[in-house]
Order: C-alpha cells, then structure tokens, then sequence
C-alpha cells in the first residue's frame, strides 16, 4: 500500500545514482567495449575496425606472458595462502588464550594500500638481497616469490576471518559426537570440520582466484615488471608483468596507436574475471540447493 | 586431570601463533625502525635498531613533508577530503536507492538492481580509459568533484548490500507510519535511516578502506599536477623523483600508516565484520 507513493519519488531516490552510474560505469563501459573494436588514439578519434584488435592482442608476447605469469602466481598464491589461513584459524579456534589479539594482529594487513605494501616490502626484501649482492629487479623469481610473501602477509588474515566464522558455525554437539564415538583429533578435522566448511572454502577459493587476476597495485610497487627480457623480434617482455599491468602499460605506454589493443585486452580481461565470477555464483548457488 | 591434558597440547599451537605474529608485525617495526636512519643505511643495515651513525632523528620526517616540489601535507588533506566525502554520497545515495528498488520492486526496479549487480564484476581496467576521458570531459577531475566518479563506480556492492538487508525489513513498521502521516521522505529518513545502521556501518567501512588505498582511480581521474592522494604521492617520489630518499620514504610510509593503525585498533569489531560482509555477498 505504500508502495504507489514512494514510486512517484522516482527523481528523489534513484535519480542522483542512476546520472552518476551512467557516468561511471555504464558509458564508460558501453564506450569501452565499442572501442575494442576501433583504432584511437583518443575517445574522439575513433575508427571502426572490426576485431584485429583483438588479433593483435592474441599475437602479442607480452600478454600471453602476462597471462601465463598471472595464471602461475594465482594457482601458487591461492594454494598457500588458503593453507596458511586455514591452518590459523583451526589454530585459533581451539580455545587458545589471547585468540583476539592473534586475530587482531594478522588482519591488520588488510588495511594498509597495495602501493604502501609493495614499497615496505621492496624495502625488506632489498635489505635481505643486498648481502649478497643483488635486489629484487634483477631476477624473475625474485620478483614472483617476493610478490607471493607480501601477498600471504596480506592476504591470509583476511582469509582466515572467513574460516574462522566457518568453523565457529558448525555445531559443536557435531564435533562433541565424533568425540564420544572415539574420532581422533585428525579424523575429525578431516571429516567432520572440513566438510562442513566447503561454503567458506568456495568463497576462500574465489575470492583467491578474482584477487589474483586483478591484482595491479603490489604488483606496480614491488618490481614494476622488472627485469626486462628482450626477444629476437625486438620486444620487450616485462618479465614480472601481471595482466592488469599490462593493460595499464598498452594504454599508456610509448605507442599510442596501441590503445585499441589495449582495451580489446581490457574486454578479454573483464570476460575472464566476470566468467570467474559467474562460476562461483553457480558452485554457491548449487551448495544452498544441497543443504 | 583432563584439563591439564588439554592445556599442554596447546603450546605447541601457542609457540606457532606467537611466531606467527612475530612475523606479522615485523614489517611494519621495520618501516618505523628505517623511518628514523640515514638514507644510506636503509638498504645496507635494513634490520639494525637506528643508533649511533645510522640515526638520523627526525630529519626523515622533515625531509619527507617537504619533499619533492609537492608538500605532503596537501595529498593527506585530499586524500581525507576525498574518502570522506565519496563514502558520505554512496552511503545516502545507495541507501536511498536500495529502499526505492526494493519498495517499488517493479520491472524497471529489477532491470536496474541486476545492472548494478552486473557492476560488480566488472574489472577496473575494462572502463578506466573512457572513464578517465569522460570524467575529464565533464570536469569531475579535481577532489571536490572525484566523489561522483567513486558513486558511480562504488554504486554497486554498495546498492547490493543495502537491498539485501532492507528486504529483511518487516513493512508493517513502515506503513504504520504512513498511516500515522509520514510521506515517503520522512518515513525513509526517519523510519528507514536509523534501521539501517548496522549495513551503513559495513558499507561505510568498505567504502573507507577502497577508496583511502585507491591508487589507480585517482590517478586517472585527478589532474595531477595539481591534487595528489597518498598513495600518488608516494608513488610519485619512489617512481619518478630521481635519487630515491628511501629513508624519508620510509617517514612518509610510518606517517600514512599510523592514522590507519588508530583507526582500525578502534573499530576492529566493525572492520573485520564489516569486511567479512563484504567478501561473503561480494
């Protein structure tokens, strides 16, 4: 019965988001994906081309570099870090003493910006690497492993807050049960506490994988893609380049005629984060249907 | 007998968190260690404690503020002007358009619900060049104007997290003050708003913790060589300036973690929730 009313108040509620959605996000969007498909050097410029942007994209080294590069780091970032988080917050919930200050202390990451975490770490690692002669721009796995360890330190903190919620909603008469009839302290964790938690796993999971794609700033800060490789053709791979950088890096390089690449790059992009998305939409969905 | 049993089976686990956060804390002991040695000793005594001919004092932090051809002081004041002011606009604005789409909840509503939806997946770098050309186009490239640019960006998770909770709203207290006539307005502000606290809370602490760490964003959008953030500034120094001060780098590092360490140690209970709100909807 209320309804009629607030539905005239159209202008007053959901016009001042909708003009500013329009402007940062839905035009930039629709724009962004029409341009894919041109060469311009800026928005005015445009010259329908059909899809050789996107040709150009697959033949490119240093995007199927990124892309592999991007793919390596996710799997092995995802792995341990799941892990970890898990193996801490089994840990803290185990009625352990000072539990909340231990949570305190490994969420705070969380809240320091990727630009500020890559500098404190080139830092760290610089100052370890300088004993023996070298830093982190020198060598590829310097700058891969050093970006895993920085990103643990983020990353498993936060993890850990959703495992932790997981694990605290499993009934305890559950565990109490397995107990009595003589689980071992590992056949418990293994098949009362694990499968249960395959909801926060699923999110964990995801959240790992999205975080891995899209991750631009740490990457920036810590090696900024060095070091170079030169190919026999004469391009340069940033060996160190994660995908979002390299987009970044085709709009604003040297060659502006690049750009209509660069966001054929930017849409295949999005289709893999989005299809990512989706996915886990599905795999949650069909665990709610189960339970 | 059993208590003691199980208390001992704890130091192992007990010695492995106290490593643990050890480890955690370590880093930023080691910003704040090299925030106060000489630029020199930054990269060759990186883990001594700053005494005798590695300290430098404070002159770190007065070399740091005046640093460059751009006073820090400046990026800290956009940087809180810009964060306060975006999350000010998303909270009311989302807020408002949540309760409309979930009230009206007719065909337009919903289309506009699964676009918002739809937002939240996309990658930053699929709209940040038109975004940027647009934004310059219509002037919204300076700290006062900025915020519009993160509503309609930011609107997404923001409307989706609102609508969620206001659909779990019992209507009977909404139309109770309709009856009791209130119009729309004042039943969203003074019926609406104040139920809605929890979830602004969490919005609001999401929306603080993007959009004070956003680096890319701002430095698309803002006309650089007038407004700088803080992570733009810091970027700029260690990238662009020449001889890299590490040490007053590291002064600069310390000063814009400090407010954010004060402000998470006061409201931790809201931030982790809130974030886990986020990461489980999200």
């Amino acid at each position: 019965m209320i309804t009629r009313p607030i539905a005239k108040l159209f202008p007053v509620f959901l016009l001042p988001i909708t003009v500013a959605f329009l402007i940062g996000f839905v035009y930039p969007f629709l724009k962004g994906f029409y341009l894919s498909f041109c060469t311009f050097t800026t928005t005015s410029d445009a010259k329908f081309i059909g899809i050789s942007n996107y040709i150009k994209a697959f033949q490119d080294a240093t995007f199927v570099h990124a892309f592999g590069y991007t793919s390596l780091y996710t799997v092995v970032s995802l792995v341990l870090v799941n892990v970890l988080a898990f193996f801490l917050a089994f840990l803290l919930t185990q009625k352990i003493k000072g539990t909340n200050l231990f949570r305190t202390v490994f969420f705070m990451p969380n809240l320091i910006g990727g630009i500020v975490l890559g500098y404190i770490w080139s830092m760290i690692f610089d100052g370890v690497l300088s004993h023996y002669g070298t830093n982190i721009l020198l060598e590829t796995k310097y700058g891969f492993w050093g970006l895993i360890i920085l990103m643990c330190w983020q990353q498993i903190g936060y993890m850990m807050i959703i495992y932790i919620a997981g694990i605290q909603s499993i009934p305890e008469d559950m565990i109490e049960a397995a107990r009595i009839d003589g689980a071992s302290k590992m056949q418990t964790l293994f098949r009362i506490t694990l499968p249960n938690l395959m909801p926060s796993v699923t999110i964990c999971l995801f959240l790992s994988l999205t975080n891995g794609f899209k991750l631009f700033d740490q990457n920036l800060a810590l090696t900024g893609g060095q070091p170079f490789s030169w190919q026999a053709d004469g391009t340069v791979v940033k060996t160190t380049e994660m995908l979002a950088l390299n987009i970044f890096n085709t709009f604003y390089g040297q060659s502006s005629t690049a750009r209509g690449v660069a966001q054929a790059k930017a849409v295949l992009f999005f289709v893999l984060v989005a299809a990512i998305s989706l996915i886990q939409l599905s795999a949650t969905k069909n665990k709610e249907v189960q339970q | 007998m059993k208590n003691k049993k199980k208390g001992a089976g704890m130091i192992p686990g007990l010695i492995v968190l106290i490593i643990a956060s050890v480890a955690w804390v370590l880093p930023i002991l080691l910003v704040f260690m090299n925030s106060f040695k000489k630029n020199t000793f930054v990269k060759t005594a990186t883990f001594a404690w700053p005494s005798g001919e590695n300290a430098a004092g404070f002159d770190n932090y007065i070399k740091g503020v005046t640093f460059g051809d751009y006073p820090f002081g400046k990026s800290v004041m956009y940087s809180v002007t810009i964060t306060i002011l975006a999350t000010l606009l998303i909270l009311l604005f989302s807020s408002m358009a949540a309760w409309y789409i979930a009230r009206v909840n007719n065909k337009f509503c919903k289309i506009m619900y699964y676009i918002f939806v739809f937002s939240m997946v996309v990658p930053f770098q699929m709209v940040m060049f038109t975004l940027a050309k647009t934004a310059d186009t219509l002037k919204l490239n300076t700290p006062l104007t900025i915020p519009i640019i993160y509503l309609g960006f930011g609107a997404g998770l923001a409307v989706f997290m609102f609508v969620g909770f206001i659909k779990g709203l019992p209507l009977e207290i909404e139309e109770a003050a309709a009856i009791d006539g209130c119009s729309p307005i004042q039943t969203f502000f003074l019926v609406v708003l104040p139920m809605l606290k929890p979830t602004m809370i969490s919005v609001g602490i999401l929306e603080i913790m993007w959009i004070w760490n956003d680096y890319l964003l701002p430095y698309l959008v803002l006309d650089r060589t007038k407004y700088m953030t803080i992570p733009i500034h810091i970027q700029y120094l260690q990238g662009s300036y020449g001889t890299v001060d590490l040490g007053a780098i590291m002064a600069l590092i310390t000063l814009s973690i400090i407010p954010v360490i004060i402000f998470y140690l006061t409201c931790q209970k809201h931030i982790i929730k809130g974030v886990a709100a986020g990461a489980v909807k999200g």
